[in-house]
């Protein structure tokens, strides 16, 4: 059977659900689709507070903005959350094939938000596929969602702010962390964060990488060594840390599937994780109607997620005639002001970089044309 | 150090003990709770191999626990190829590993 709708939202995490509310706000129907059962997508395993201004809700835990979200967008009457609703395929003339509970369901959107997220990296050495490899979202998930341990020693690898802040969640849960490694001379996440552990007695080692993982049904220890400015491991410096489970927090990639399938202009930019949509000020794509927001645009963190996706909404609604011109860019000024404030400070800088970039950066369709594999 | 892998007190979380069901992982009897993903069950019974890889036989565990990597495809009640890690455990599932271990 096939539905119609005014305005749909692919994923239900801190973009899609503030997409969701704003749109809603500004009178528009809206359906949000969302694989998971619970609506808040990695919020919901988020214990910590969150840093920056009040406005952007700092100092409540990502498990609470999950909750105030789901409320927000529940309480229009034009706004519907669809769990266990997985987006699967949009076909060309713009429908939604989506496996709903089960069902095959038809959706056919006036306007489309993608807010997908975005995927764990991993990283190639010997030993990375053994059981008990896992991306610091995946040890999230288990403990703080399901409440299992990922194990009893962990090596972290990568000190950005996932690392610091899930190796933090490792000792709330009573998991012995063993060290935390980063490849980089300096400490990635927030120095709050690293110095907190490092009280805990876990050391952070700079200038560290993996060389291998051993073990064969399950991880039994890890080689580490310190590298130099090349890259290059230091002759003795290595050893083996052992350990029951590793713990790869090396950066996420934008989920951009429904963009590829969709035929969005793609460009890679790899401040921003990888292939992601060329996309206006209003957030909408080169497809007509397409809007994105979220890590599935460009990874940042949830902050600024729910800000683009605010803006994604506000334009969607306000492209269906919702929100009169005036309004529209009081708000959408609004938004914007808010998102560059998070955006300032050294992590701000870079992301700043990308964005530019993505301007001239050649698309996908261009790179093949030309021959070139781009920079994947 | 923590006994089990099942956190039983946390200083932000609670987790309310879910109710306990029964399935079969390769034809033993594995307890779990209901509602939980299966790959969680099993990682909480000490289950870490969930499929053999195609080529190499190599054990493979889950990943990213979000069913987007696909590393824990397992065979269960029947169907290949299921995403262990977002599959919510039922009563009396029959769960299988997939693939064959290549003796090394």
């Amino acid at each position: 059977m096939m539905q119609e709708c005014q305005v749909a939202v692919v994923g239900g995490g801190p973009a899609g659900l503030s997409a969701a509310a704003e749109a809603a706000e500004a009178g528009a129907e809206v359906v949000v689709l969302d694989r998971e059962t619970r609506p808040g997508g990695q919020l919901i395993k988020q214990t910590h507070r969150f840093f920056g201004s009040k406005a952007q809700r700092a100092g409540t835990r990502g498990i609470d903005i999950a909750s105030r979200l789901h409320e927000e967008v529940e309480g229009y009457a034009g706004a519907t959350i669809l769990s266990d609703a997985d987006v699967i395929a949009r076909y060309y003339d713009g429908v939604l094939g989506v496996m709903h509970e089960g069902e095959w369901l038809k959706l056919h959107p006036r306007r489309l938000i993608l807010a997908t997220g975005a995927s764990e990296k991993t990283l190639a050495l010997p030993g990375s596929d053994i059981p008990g490899v896992y991306g610091a979202g995946a040890v999230q998930t288990l403990m703080n969602v399901h409440g299992v341990r990922p194990g009893r020693r962990v090596l972290m690898v990568g000190a950005g702010n996932i690392g610091l802040i899930v190796a933090y969640q490792l000792l709330q849960a009573d998991v012995d962390v063993a060290e935390i490694i980063e490849a980089l001379p300096h400490i990635g996440g927030y120095w709050v964060h690293a110095s907190k552990i490092r009280r805990m007695g876990v050391p952070v080692r700079t200038c560290h990488t993996i060389l291998e993982i051993s073990g064969r049904d399950r991880v039994t220890a890890a080689r580490v060594a310190g590298i130099d400015r090349g890259w290059n491991p230091v002759p003795g410096s290595e050893r083996w840390i052992e350990c029951d489970a590793v713990c790869l927090s090396v950066g996420l990639s934008p989920l951009a599937d429904l963009m590829w399938q969709t035929g969005c202009e793609m460009a890679w930019v790899s401040e921003l994780g990888g292939y992601i949509p060329r996309r206006d000020q209003c957030m909408e794509t080169t497809v007509p109607g397409v809007f994105v927001a979220g890590d599935a645009s460009g990874i940042e963190e949830a902050s600024a997620a729910m800000m683009e996706g605010r803006i994604a909404g506000l334009s969607a609604a306000h492209s269906l005639g919702y929100v009169s011109r005036d309004a529209f860019w009081r708000r959408h000024g609004h938004l914007a002001s808010e998102l560059k404030t998070l955006r300032a400070g050294p992590t701000g800088d870079i992301i700043m970089r990308g964005l530019a970039r993505l301007a001239d950066a050649p698309t996908r369709t261009q790179q093949l044309v030309e021959g070139g594999g781009g920079e994947c | 150090m923590c006994d089990g892998l099942r956190i039983d007190e946390h200083p932000i979380l609670s987790f309310e003990p879910g109710e306990e069901v029964e399935f079969s992982f390769e034809g033993r009897t594995v307890v779990g709770q209901k509602g939980e993903p299966v790959a969680a069950a099993l990682h909480a019974a000490d289950v870490r191999v969930l499929r053999y890889s195609r080529k190499l036989g190599r054990p493979r565990g889950f990943f990213c626990a979000i069913g987007n990597c696909s590393e824990c495809l397992m065979e269960i009640d029947g169907e290949a190829n299921v995403r262990s890690c977002v599959t919510p455990l039922r009563a009396g599932m029959q769960v299988r590993l997939q693939g064959e271990a290549c003796d090394q």
